[in-house]
This record gives C-alpha cells, structure tokens and sequence, in this order.
C-alpha cells in the first residue's frame, strides 16, 4: 500500500510534467523547436499567480483566470518577437534554439530584477485533505493534479482533432508551405500554437504552486527540463504521449526518493531519457519518420 | 604570384610571443595586479573552451549542451591526481591535466557512441542529460566531497600554464581542422548523407571531433580546478554549458578567431559591467537573442580573421599601385 501511495504521489507530480510536456510537444509538433523558454513560462505564470492571490488579493479564480491569460499573451508575444522572423527566414534550427535560450536567460533575469532572487512563499489554493480508500491514503491535491491534467488533455485533444483551428495546426505542422499554399494562415496558426501550450503552461503553474508553495525566477530550469524530457520519452509531437512521459517521470521520480535515492532522482529522470532514445528514438508513442534521400 | 605561406605563420608567431611577454612582464611587474591576472586566466580557459565546443558545434554541426560536464570530469580527474599521485608538482600537473583530458576523452566515447546515433535536437537532449547525470553522479560520489566541494586543491595554474596550453589547442584544433581529417568533419556538416556517400566513414568522424572537444574541455577543467583550488559540481551545470555555446554561437560556429575573440569579450565584459551587475545578464539575453535575428550565424560567420588575407590584401594594394605607375 506504501509503494501505491508513492505512485499516486508521483502521478500527482507527473500531471504538473505532463500539463507542461503538452506546451513543449504541440511547439515541437508545429516548428521542430525545443522551446528552451518555455520552463520559464512556468516562472511566469507562477509569479503572476503569485501578484494577483497574495499582492492585489485577487480572489482564487480571477488570479488563475488573469495567470492563464497573461502567460497565453506572453507566449503569442514572445513567439511574435523572438521566433517569428527566424521561422520565416528558414533559419538554421540551432538559432532557433538559442534564440530560445535567449529568452529563457531573459525571463529568468527579469523576474529576478522584478520579485528578487528569494524564494517567495505560496499560500494554500485549494483546500487540502487526505481521502482514505482503506489502507491507501492520497491527498485531494494529488487528485486535482491528476483530473485537471485529463481533462486539459482531453480538451486538447478535442481541439486539435475537432475544430477548424485544430485542423489548421495539424496541416501545419504536416507540411507548412502546403498548408500555406492552401489558404491556411500558418503565422497565425504556429502564434496560436504558441499560446495554447504557454496557458496549459499556466495551468501547470498554478498546481506547482499549490503543490510546493514556493517560487523562484529559476524554477522553471529544472521543472521545464522535466517536462521536455517528458514530452521526448513520450514521443514528442503526441499529446498522450506527453501525458504518458509526464506520468512516468512523476512515478520514477516519487518511487526514486522514496527507495532513499533522493540525491540521484535527476540522474534517474536522465537515465530513463537516454535508455528511451536509444531504444527508441522517436519516443514510447512517436512516429518513426525515415530520413528520405 | 607564388607567395611565402610561412611568412604569415611566423608573423603570427611573433605577436603571440610578444603578447605572452608583455602580459607576463606587467604581471610579474605586478602592474595587472593578481585580480586582472586572475581573469585573464579565465580568458584563456574559456577560450580553450569555446574553440573546443566549436569543433563539435560548428564545423562538426552537432549541437552540444554538456560541454561543462566533460570540464567537470576532467577538472575532478586532475585535481584528485594532483592531490593523491604524490608525485613532485613539477611533473605532476601537467601529467594531471593529461590525465584529466583523456578521462574527459574517454566519458566523450562513452557518450558519443549512443548519443551520435541520434540527430539535432535529440542529440542535444541527449548530451544535456549526460552533462546533467555527470553533475549528480559527482554529487553523490564518495570521494569528490559531495556537494561541499573538492577543496585542497593545490593552486598550479600559472599564467604560462594556461597561455600556452590555449595557443596549443588553438593550434591544434586549427591544424585539426585544415587537414584531410577536418574537411571530411566539414563535409558531414553540410550534408551527412551526401558525405556518407562520397566515402566519408561519418560515424568515426563524428566521434573523433566530439572525442577532440571533450578533451580539451578536461584539460581546461584541470585548469580550472588548480587555478581555482575548490570545485563545486553545482559551477558545472546547464547554464555554464549555455555559457560556452553562447561564446561559440556569438563568435560565430565554425570560426575559430571568432569563438577566441567572443571567449575574451564575454569574460571580460562582465568584469567592465561590474557596476550595472544586477542588468548584466539581461542585456546578455537581449544581445544573444538580436544577433540570432539579425545574423543568425554569428558575428563572424564562419569567416576566419586571417592574417594572410590580410596581407595578401596589402600585397595585392601594393601590386596595383605599382601597375598603375
């Protein structure tokens, strides 16, 4: 019963991976670009959960609502400012790649210029509480993580798969001068990508916040690292895929410290990742594509 | 017009000569007090380091984000050799740094082997990952002194030291990519089918660079390690993998000059932006991204400052004028 506590406690924290691994995948999915930056929408989206709660002393729902909605901004933003042009010039990826670091250096800096480089302390969002079904106890946060993230994939997927904007996002993403050449406004399409993966980026915020109650400008580092490796072991440009890789992280991770490994947990996260690609390079649920000569 | 190729490289020689003596005269002159010469050392470290990632990124074309992991294990490596071989200094620190280059060479096989199988951003992954698991397997080993640091170490590192063994690389990894050796890793950048196809064993050539870079980023960990005296793992993580591409990718892959001069400025401009230290980054970020917009691949591209050209530049104005009198 202990060993199923500590799964679901590392699901718990494999939903906060995967809300995030879902960002990094629909960006990879759409412009082949590991978004280094978007850790850090994480960051951001914490510390304006963080202005809104604790500072103007919004009610629960308004910070959230003002988090989702700043950090989809941000996301568009940045996109329009940063990627834009190097995506339209058919840069080399590796610029592209490092344009991204540049913004994740930049976001980590402003936010240390703006809120300092000390931890701030969360307060508790949402009650609470420990369910007991018999000799298993789970935490009620533990369950909110796990049915916010199904239902944010569930939605994703009724977006991709269902409406016109999702159509436009997979024909995009399948050959971008196609779907150009078919009436498609792809710009808009990668900029919309773009937001919808940085606001479940807030969402994920949100449930990191009330699950550890302290934010740093540097948290996003490690936490968006987790969920790119994530979205890579689950076969990145697949949105179960990224819930799959996020959920595994979590549950490695959990069962990691609770053997007594807690010093090497990263290692471990590491580890699983190469094991993956060497076995198979596209990821649990990718697509294998064939280079063609 | 057949002219002297020596001429340049003897040129070059000099200046280098000349630079080494001035700066040691005005250290040992104490006019660059042991602060600056401090730093210059951290000059010529980070170029050791830059040029060596350059091999791999720029004229090798693969992008890697553990650079600071194979420094970590090399700079680990020779400090507990410096520490524990008990042999005289004199012949213990160089043999360190070699050793700490080959143990750092021999993780870069480890690696390479898996990790060059795979492409662009998975290898990157890839190599961050290693550089991350070396980073904690350091932490948790018995004998680096955990996250409290390896400290002891006996400081080595002289300003000749570093001088020369930067000029070394340099030239190695100059010479390196001139030969027959680096033109096959130049034709695996373009196109590494195409290369495959004319013949090039692309999987050796591959390892072979990456190999290369991974030892000289031991050496420059050795370096380190004896011109700092303690090491910390947590000096060693993504970011300060981050910091070498960043000087790579200013300098301009696949541009040795540019990857030396982008070493130096970007180790000395924090030094000069001492006073504004709390924007320093930012205005870091903010350059990184504008030159990725608006000269994707670097300041230099992938130019070489040359000293023939330039002379041939001269010779060249020279012969002109003479014609037209």
């Amino acid at each position: 019963m202990d060993l199923l506590a500590q799964v679901f406690n590392g699901l718990g924290i494999g939903s906060i991976y995967a809300l995030v691994a879902l960002g990094y995948s629909m960006v990879y999915g759409i412009v082949q670009l590991i978004n280094f930056a978007h850790g850090d929408i994480i960051m951001v989206g914490a510390y304006v959960t963080y202005v809104g709660l604790v500072m103007a002393g919004m009610p629960l729902w308004a910070a959230v609502l003002v988090s989702i909605l700043f950090c989809g901004v941000a996301g568009v933003l940045i996109e329009k400012l940063a990627y834009s042009r190097l995506l339209k010039k058919g840069a080399p990826r590796i610029s592209l790649l490092i344009t991204a670091i540049g913004v994740s250096i930049f976001l980590q800096n402003l936010s240390q210029l703006l809120f300092s480089s000390s931890a701030k302390s969360m307060p508790a969002m949402f009650p609470n509480g420990m369910l007991e079904l018999g000799a298993l106890q789970i935490s009620s946060n533990t369950i909110l993580n796990i049915v916010t993230s199904i239902v944010m994939m569930i939605a994703l997927q009724l977006l991709v798969n269902k409406t016109k904007i999702g159509k436009a996002m997979r024909a995009t993403s399948e050959d971008a001068g196609a779907a150009k050449l078919m009436g498609i406004n792809t710009n808009s399409t990668i900029a919309f990508t773009f937001g919808v993966g940085s606001a479940l980026a807030a969402v994920g915020a949100v449930l990191y916040c009330n699950t550890f109650h302290q934010i740093t400008p540097y948290m996003g580092g490690m936490l968006g690292l987790k969920a790119f490796v994530a979205a890579v072991l689950g076969g990145i440009g697949s949105i179960p895929g990224a819930m799959l890789g996020g959920y595994i992280l979590g549950v490695a991770e959990s069962l990691t410290t609770a053997a007594g490994g807690s010093q090497i947990t990263d290692a471990v996260v590491f580890g699983i990742l190469i094991l993956v690609l060497l076995i198979k390079p596209a990821g649990l649920l990718g697509k294998n594509v064939r280079e063609k000569v | 017009m057949k002219q002297k190729k020596w001429i340049p490289n003897v040129i070059i020689l000099v200046l280098v000569l000349a630079l080494y003596i001035l700066l040691s005269v005005l250290i040992s002159a104490n006019i660059i007090n042991p602060y600056y010469s401090g730093i210059l050392t951290m000059v010529c470290i980070n170029v050791i380091l830059a040029v060596s990632l350059n091999l791999a990124t720029g004229f090798l074309g693969q992008l890697v984000l553990g650079h600071a992991g194979f420094m970590s294990v090399g700079a680990y490596s020779a400090a507990l050799f410096t520490m524990y071989s008990g042999l005289p200094t004199v012949v213990s620190f160089p043999l360190a740094l070699l050793v700490g280059g080959i143990v750092a060479a021999a993780f870069g096989v480890i690696i390479g082997v898996p990790a060059l199988r795979l492409k662009g951003d998975y290898l990157a992954i890839l190599t961050l990952g290693f550089g991350e698991i070396i980073r904690v397997l350091i932490l948790a080993m018995p004998f680096t002194g955990g996250a409290a640091g390896l400290s002891g170490i006996p400081l080595l590192t002289t300003f000749t030291y570093v001088f020369i063994i930067a000029i070394i690389t340099v030239a190695v990894i100059f010479a390196f990519i001139h030969s027959r050796h680096g033109r096959a890793v130049i034709a695996i950048r373009e196109d590494e089918i195409a290369a495959e196809a004319a013949g090039i064993h692309t999987t050796y050539y591959k390892l072979l660079a990456f190999v290369l870079a991974a030892f000289f980023a031991g050496i420059a960990g050795g370096l380190y390690a004896h011109h700092i005296g303690v090491l910390d793992p947590s000096k060693f993580d993504f970011n300060y993998s981050v910091e070498i591409l960043i000087m790579v990718v200013l300098g301009g892959m696949g541009s040795i000059t540019g990857s030396i001069v982008a070493a130096i400025v970007l180790t000395l401009l924090p030094e000069l932006l001492r006073g504004f230290s709390e924007y320093r980054m930012l205005i870091y970020s903010v350059i990184l991204i504008c030159v990725m917009l608006f000269k994707p691949s670097g300041l230099l591209g992938q130019h070489e400052l040359s000293l023939t050209k330039i002379l041939n530049k001269f010779r060249g104005k020279k012969a002109e004028t003479k014609k037209e009198a």
